[in-house]
């Protein structure tokens, strides 16, 4: 399945998960993938439907046991650690 | 003359007025005109969202609290949530707010530039919220208009760069590098339990013993679902709304009181706590769908502008970003910093009980600030002094949040009658020392002290010598 939508997470939904959306939008950049849509949310708002690829940080591990696709961060704002990770679901596809 | 009417009052519409500061940055970023449009209209509509869920937070449930809290207890309840007091004080002060956090940020910059702390602050809704409480405190102070604005813009971004400053010893320690930086105004609150929690591990220390941190240990992850606002806000304002109403059901007169028990055509209390319960959290709900739509383009184009302004800045960054590195703490944090609260509120009982009075608020523990003050303080007090120094740093902690509202109360003016209140402790912090100093100096005066406090930092970073980084 082709990734056309990439939902960051966090507890409320407003400082780290945008950090890691504005995070993500630079690695697609430098990886050149376009035509992704990039969006961030709580925790509340997200369900397993909601993007085909999520982003949150270890400690919300939990909470997207379910989902089909997640890439976990142990540093959340690492930009190499998202980048590596990023670039092997990329290439999955 | 019409066209500048027009002009004039579309420039003091607050919603308006955030629009086009996401319409500048988009701009300034060089995004195509269908993006620029998108995020203007989306910031615009974030705002209004934002005023929707402030009229519903109050009508649907603060309202009812503080007049059951009032007449089952007779003393005032309160329940410390940013999100609730800035929409309140958004009412009145939107427009000096949206300039003040706008300039602010400006002001960050120049701080990051000139100064030692060369932090650039991007947790936008703390911004916000502390925007306005800087807007509250001066305009109490007497400052309006343009000196309000420029004394304000000065505080912000003082403040901004400051507190990631005094996180940083702690926070190289937590994160093990020292490019990020800590971004999250309950900062005093954080710097006190990592001291505490120093002092707890000092005698291991000299005598050289291995210190047992939080990690050590096996810690049950299931409450982790707190996590998640919505259900956490839910469980506390059941329970809260369950025993308030409880209690003023048993009292003559109850149905007299002007509630949504009354005009919801409830019959028994039960029901109506559980649904007003949860009405709070869904207020709380709308309120941060408006927030995140208001700072989605925002702070990106914020850091983009800082980013090419002073490249060497560290970015300081919201409070999860450190609870990976110590999941237990983040729970532990949790928990004892709650029963702090529990105990500081019997505590302000007390007293009131002891003086005959019932002069002192009720600060009731909120689960938001004790989960996302409680966790962080947690983390950090166990950098300092492990598992030991995580449990006595965090119950301080927990302690300090809850007395700081007390204190800062008096300093907001008619927001102070307000069922609710700036429950961080920066936002305690600074609300102190601004408000009283706004009581001996008002006016320009007090404008003239702002830019002082700002200049400060500049200068000694031009005046005093440079440490020798080799």
């Amino acid at each position: 399945m082709k990734i056309k939508k990439i939902m960051c997470c966090c507890g409320s939904g407003l400082g780290s998960s945008l950090m890691v959306r504005i995070n993500v939008e630079k690695v697609l950049k430098n990886l050149g993938v376009s035509g992704v849509t990039v969006e961030h949310s709580s925790l509340s708002d997200v369900s397993a439907n909601s993007a085909d690829l999520f982003v949150v940080g270890k400690d919300l591990e939990t909470f997207t046991k379910s989902f089909p696709k997640v890439i976990t961060l142990d540093n959340i704002v690492s930009i190499p650690e998202l980048e590596e990770k990023m670039k092997k679901v990329l290439e999955e596809e | 003359m019409a066209v500048l009417k027009v002009l004039q009052e579309l420039l003091s519409t607050p919603s308006i007025l955030v629009g086009i500061m996401a319409m500048v940055g988009l701009f300034l970023q060089k995004k195509p005109i269908e993006d620029v449009v998108k995020g203007t209209i989306k910031t615009i509509v974030g705002f209004l969202v934002l005023s929707a869920g402030s009229a519903f937070l109050q009508s649907g449930s603060l309202n009812d609290f503080g007049t059951l809290f009032n007449f089952a207890f007779n003393v005032s309840g309160v329940v410390p949530n940013n999100e609730a007091i800035v929409t309140a004080g958004l009412v009145e002060y939107a427009g000096p707010t949206a300039l003040i956090m706008c300039f602010g940020m400006l002001a960050n910059i120049v701080m990051a530039r000139f100064s030692r702390w060369n932090y650039i602050f991007l947790t936008g809704h703390h911004t916000l919220y502390m925007a306005c409480l800087i807007a509250v405190v001066l305009s109490v102070g007497g400052l309006s208009g343009i000196p309000l604005v420029i004394g304000g813009s000065l505080i912000l971004g003082l403040v901004m760069a400051m507190f990631p400053a005094i996180a940083a010893k702690t926070m190289n320690k937590i994160t093990g590098t020292d490019t990020i930086g800590f971004g999250h105004f309950s900062t005093i609150g954080y710097w006190f339990a990592a001291q505490v929690g120093k002092l707890t591990s000092m005698k291991a220390r000299k005598e050289g013993k291995e210190i047992k941190t939080t990690e050590d240990i096996n810690f049950p992850q299931r409450l982790s679902f707190m996590r998640d606002n919505t259900v956490a806000i839910s469980i506390t304002m059941m329970v809260l709304f369950l025993i308030v109403s409880g209690v003023a059901a048993s009292k003559p007169g109850f149905t007299d009181l002007e509630t949504n028990y009354v005009s919801g055509g409830y019959s028994n209390w039960i029901t109506y706590a559980l649904v007003t319960g949860m009405n709070f959290a869904g207020g709380i709900y709308i309120i941060l769908s408006g927030v995140r739509m208001i700072l989605a383009e925002i702070v990106p184009a914020f850091k983009g502008i800082a980013d090419k302004l002073v490249p060497n800045a560290k970015p300081a960054i919201d409070c999860p970003v450190v609870f990976p590195y110590a999941p237990n703490a983040v729970l532990i944090g949790f928990l004892v910093s709650f029963a702090g609260g529990i105990v500081g509120m019997f505590i302000l009982f007390g007293i009131n009980a002891a003086m005959a009075t019932a002069a002192l608020p009720l600060i009731l523990p909120g689960v938001v600030p004790h989960f996302f003050c409680g966790a962080t303080s947690g983390v950090f007090a166990n950098a300092e002094g492990g598992l030991k120094g995580c449990i006595v740093g965090s119950f301080c902690h927990g302690l300090l949040i809850t007395f700081l509202p007390v204190v800062t109360m008096p300093v907001l003016g008619a927001m102070q009658f307000a069922s609710t209140t700036f429950s961080d402790a920066d936002f305690c912090g600074v609300g102190i020392v601004m408000g009283n100093i706004a009581r001996f100096i008002s006016g320009y005066g007090l404008l003239a002290v702002c830019v002082v406090f700002f200049l400060i930092p500049i200068v000694y970073n031009f005046v005093a010598p440079k440490k020798n980084e080799a």
